[in-house]
C-alpha cells in the first residue's frame, strides 16, 4: 500500500511517532548500551510499538528492563510476555525482593513498593553498565515532569537536578555522559494521556485487560477504589463491592486505583478520557499524593 | 488475559489526525504570562479538578487571596519557594482543530539561552507585553530572538488593556512603535492583538470591549495561522542516522537508511547523491516501518534503500545531486553562549550538527550583537552567559550545511563542553566555506 500526501502536511499523532522514532534511532546510534525500561502499561507498550517500527525488520538493539515489585498485577505480566516472545526481545527483570535480598532496598515495612523500585532500577542500571534507559514518561503527567528534557542527565547516584539541566535545543540531543552516569530518555515527552489511547486506537496496540472495563471485587479508601486481593482486604467500615472498573495507569497493586467505567473498547474509552476531569495520576495514584512535590522528590532520588 | 482492542467508528480518529502548533510564550515577569497560559488551558478545558484543587489549597495555604494560576505551570519547588520561573516547561492543550505544544519560556534576562532553547523548536512565538508599560528592552529582545531563531510566525499581545480603559489610542501606539521596530527584523508574519489575559478578553472570545479592533482573538489566530508551508520542500536533505541491516535469514539483503528527512521530498526514482563521498546512486524504494510510501518530506522517520550497493553510514547525508550543500569546514554562524565560563578565541569544543559530530575551534569573534540595540559591538574578544555574537569555527570534520534561514535542522548545531559535556552553545550558520 502506499500513501500520496498532497498537501504535505503530517497529522500531529504523525509528528508524534517522526519524533519519537528519530529519538529512539539516535540513542542507539551514540549510546554504548542503551535500556527500554518497561513496566508493562500502555506507555511502556506505546514505546515498543514505536522502538519495534524505528530498527524494522531488525530486532530491537537494546534488552527490555523490568522493575518486578512482586506486586504486578497477573493480566500485566502476560501482555508483557507476549509482547516479550513477539518481538523476539531480550527482557532483564530486577526485583525488589532480591533487591531487598541482598540488602540493596531496606523493607521498612512501610516504605511503598514504588518507591523501593528506585534502589532496585538503580542497582539493575549500575550492574548491567547501562548509559542509556529510555522510560514512558510524559510531560503532561505532572507539573514536574513538565520541565525535564528528553535526554535527562543522571549522575552517579542516579540523581536528577532540574537546575542543572541541559539546554535542549532543536533536535539535537547531547548525549555526552562520564563513566558512572546515564541518561533517561523520555521518547514521549511531548505525548498527552490522550495522543497515547489514539495511538493505541489506531494501532491496534496489544494492552493489558485491565485497561478496559471489567468486573471487580473493590473496596473504596482515602477516595480511591483499590482492588481486592492478597494486600488490599477491607477494614473496619470498609465494605466490598463489585464495580465495572478498568485502570487508567498500571503500577504496584496496593497504590493503584481503579476509576468506574462502562469502556470496553479503545474508542469508548477515548470518549472518557476526553471528558475526564481528574488527572490519571490524581485519579488513580496513591504514591504522588504524599506533597506537592512526591514527584519531584522521587525523580531526584532516581526514579523514572 | 491479555486483549486486543477491538476496531470502532473512526470518530474517535479525529483527534489523532489534527494539526500541531509549536510556540513559545516570551514575557517579563509581572507581563501576566502565567495568567495567560492558565487561562489559554483552563478554556480549553486542559486544567484538571485535582490539579486546580491542589492550585487552590497551595494559595490559600500561602495567605494569598486569589488563586495564583501560576502555581500551575511553576513545577519545581524552589520555582514555588521564590515565585518566578526557572527553566523552560512544556505544556500542552488542544482545541477541536489543533494541538498546541507551549514552551514555557521565562522571561528574566539572566534565561536567554532558554528563551533560545524554547524558540528553536516554536513555529510561532507570543510576547506579552504590559499595554500600561508599552514596549520594553525585553520585549525588544524577545523579538530579536525570535527572529534570530527563525520563528516564522510573531504575536505581539498587548495584556492588562482592562488597566488602560481599552485604549484605542494605546494599542495603536504600541503597535506602531513595534512594526517600526520589526523593520530592522526578519519577521515574515505579525499579528498584534490586545487582551486582558485576567478577564479573558480576546484570548478565546472576542471581547465587548474592544469594538475598534477588528482582528482574531489570540485562540482563532493560534488556531489558524498556516504553518505548513514554514517547512523546506525544495531542497532534498537527508541526513543518515542510524543503518538498519538485520542480519537475519529473512532479511539477508536488507540494507535501510534510516532518518528524519530534514527538507525537500524524497521519492522512489529519484537521482541522489551521498555526501561527503559523492556517490550517486538512485532512490529505489522509501518505508516507513513495514509500508512502502510514495514520498517522504519533513519531518517523516522513514527508511530508505538506494539501487546501488554504495557506502553509506550514520553522519552521511542524501541529496539531489544538482542541489546539495557543500561539505565545509569553515563555518561562519551565530552563537548564543549559554555557559558561565566565556567563550574566547581557540577554545576548543565539540560540535553536533544533524547526525555528524566532530570538533571545533573558534577562530575568531567577529563582534557580539546586543540583542536590545542590535548594535554590532566589533570590540569584543569574547562571549558572556546569555551573549549572541558572530563567530568563526574552524571543525574536524566537514558538516554538510545550509544557511540557518534556508533550513532550521540542516542550518543549526549545538556546541559541547568536552570536559563537562554540557551542551554550552547553540549555533545558526550564515555560510560555511
Amino acid at each position: 500500500m502506499t500513501n500520496t500526501h498532497v498537501d504535505y502536511r503530517l497529522s500531529q499523532l504523525d509528528q508524534l511517532e517522526a519524533e519519537s522514532i528519530h529519538i529512539f534511532r539516535e540513542v542507539a546510534a551514540e549510546f554504548e548500551k542503551p535500556v527500554l525500561m518497561f513496566s508493562g502499561g500502555k506507555d511502556s507498550i506505546v514505546m515498543l510499538r514505536l522502538a519495534e517500527k524505528a530498527f524494522f525488520p531488525a530486532k530491537l538493539p537494546f534488552p527490555l528492563l523490568q522493575v518486578d515489585t512482586g506486586l504486578d498485577f497477573a493480566e500485566v505480566l502476560e501482555t508483557r510476555d507476549s509482547w516479550v516472545e513477539r518481538l523476539g526481545a531480550r527482557i532483564i527483570v530486577a526485583s525488589v525482593e532480591d533487591a531487598i535480598a541482598a540488602g540493596h532496598v531496606v523493607d521498612d515495612g512501610k516504605t511503598s513498593r514504588n518507591r523501593q523500585q528506585i534502589g532496585a532500577l538503580l542497582n539493575a542500571i549500575e550492574e548491567n553498565g547501562f548509559t542509556a534507559a529510555f522510560g514512558g514518561g510524559r510531560r503532561d503527567e505532572e507539573k514536574a515532569r513538565a520541565k525535564e528534557r528528553v535526554y535527562s542527565h543522571r549522575d552517579d547516584f542516579g540523581q536528577w537536578d532540574p537546575k542543572m539541566q541541559r539546554p535542549e535545543l532543536w533536535s539535537l540531543y547531547n548525549g555526552r555522559i562520564h563513566a558512572g552516569e546515564h541518561m533517561r530518555i523520555f521518547p514521549l515527552s511531548n505525548w498527552t494521556e490522550l495522543d497515547i489511547w489514539h495511538y493505541i486506537h489506531r494501532e491496534q496496540i496489544e494492552i493489558p485487560s485491565i485497561y478496559f472495563a471489567h468486573e471487580r471485587e473493590v473496596v473504596e479508601r482515602d477516595g480511591m477504589l483499590l482492588s481486592i486481593g492478597p494486600e488490599i482486604q477491607p477494614k473496619g467500615g470498609e465494605t466490598a463491592e463489585t464495580k465495572m472498573v478498568r485502570f487508567r495507569t498500571v503500577g504496584d497493586r496496593t497504590q493503584t486505583g481503579c476509576v468506574e467505567s462502562v469502556a470496553t473498547d479503545t474508542a469508548a474509552i477515548i470518549d472518557e478520557i476526553a471528558i475526564a476531569r481528574v488527572t490519571e495520576r490524581g485519579a488513580t495514584r496513591g504514591d504522588d499524593r504524599f506533597s506537592e512535590a512526591a514527584m519531584e522528590d522521587r525523580k531526584k532520588e532516581g526514579y523514572f | 488475559m491479555a486483549s486486543t482492542p477491538q476496531t470502532t467508528d473512526s470518530h474517535t480518529t479525529a483527534q489523532g489526525e489534527m494539526d500541531l502548533l509549536r510556540f513559545a510564550t516570551a514575557g517579563s515577569v509581572d507581563d501576566g504570562k502565567s495568567t495567560l497560559i492558565g487561562r489559554l488551558l483552563l478554556d480549553s478545558k486542559s486544567i484538571f479538578e485535582d490539579q486546580l484543587e491542589a492550585v487552590e489549597s497551595t494559595s490559600q495555604s500561602k495567605g494569598y487571596d486569589y488563586t495564583d494560576l501560576a502555581l500551575l505551570t511553576d513545577g519545581l519547588r524552589s520555582e514555588r519557594e521564590q515565585g518566578i520561573t526557572i527553566d523552560v516547561a512544556y505544556r500542552y492543550f488542544a482545541t477541536p482543530t489543533r494541538k498546541f505544544i507551549i514552551a514555557d519560556t521565562p522571561g528574566h534576562i539572566q534565561y536567554t539561552r532558554n528563551m533560545v532553547t524554547g524558540a528553536s523548536t516554536a513555529d510561532l512565538g507570543l510576547v506579552l507585553v504590559d499595554a500600561r508599560q508599552g514596549l520594553t528592552e525585553q520585549s525588544r529582545r524577545h523579538a530579536v530572538l525570535l527572529s534570530l531563531l527563525r520563528v516564522p510566525h510573531l504575536v505581539l499581545a498587548i495584556n492588562k488593556m482592562d488597566l488602560v480603559d481599552w485604549s484605542e489610542e494605546v494599542y495603536e501606539k504600541i503597535h506602531k512603535e513595534f512594526t517600526q521596530f520589526a523593520t530592522k527584523l526578519n519577521i515574515p508574519d505579525l499579528e498584534v492583538i490586545p487582551i486582558s489575559a485576567l478577564q479573558g478578553d480576546n484570548v478565546v472570545n472576542r471581547s465587548e470591549n474592544t469594538p475598534w479592533y477588528s482582528g482574531p482573538t489570540l485562540m482563532h489566530h493560534l488556531e489558524h495561522v498556516h504553518v505548513a508551508s514554514d517547512r523546506d520542500l525544495v531542497d532534498t536533505r537527508f541526513p543518515v542516522q542510524y543503518v538498519i541491516r538485520p542480519k537475519s535469514d529473512q532479511y539477508h539483503d536488507f540494507r535501510g537508511y534510516a532518518g528524519q528527512v530534514a527538507g525537500g521530498v524524497l521519492k522512489k526514482g529519484d537521482d541522489v547523491v551521498v555526501l561527503p563521498s559523492g556517490m550517486p546512486s538512485k532512490i529505489a524504494k522509501v518505508e516507513l516501518f513495514d509500508t512502502e510510501v510514495a514520498e517522504a518530506f519533513p519531518p517523516m522517520s522513514v527508511t530508505v534503500h538506494l539501487e546501488d550497493d554504495v557506502d553509506v553510514s550514520r553522519g552521511d547525508m542524501i541529496a539531489r545531486p544538482k542541489n546539495a550543500p557543500k561539505p565545509s569546514q569553515d563555518i561562519d554562524a551565530m552563537i548564543c553562549w549559554m555557559t558561565n565560563e566565556p567563550l574566547r578565541p581557540r577554545q576548543k569544543l565539540a560540535i553536533k550538527h544533524t547526525t555528524r559530530t566532530g570538533r571545533a575551534m573558534v577562530k575568531d569573534i567577529q563582534y557580539r550583537l546586543d540583542v536590545n540595540t542590535l548594535h554590532r559591538d566589533q570590540d569584543t574578544k569574547e562571549l558572556g552567559l546569555n551573549e549572541i555574537g558572530r563567530v568563526q569555527l574552524r571543525t574536524t570534520v566537514p558538516l554538510l550545511c545550509d544557511p540557518y534561514s534556508k533550513n532550521r535542522t540542516t542550518g543549526s548545531f549545538i556546541l559541547i563542553d568536552e570536559a563537562t559535556g554540557v551542551t554550552v552553545g547553540a549555533g545558526m550558520i550564515n555560510s560555511g566555506s
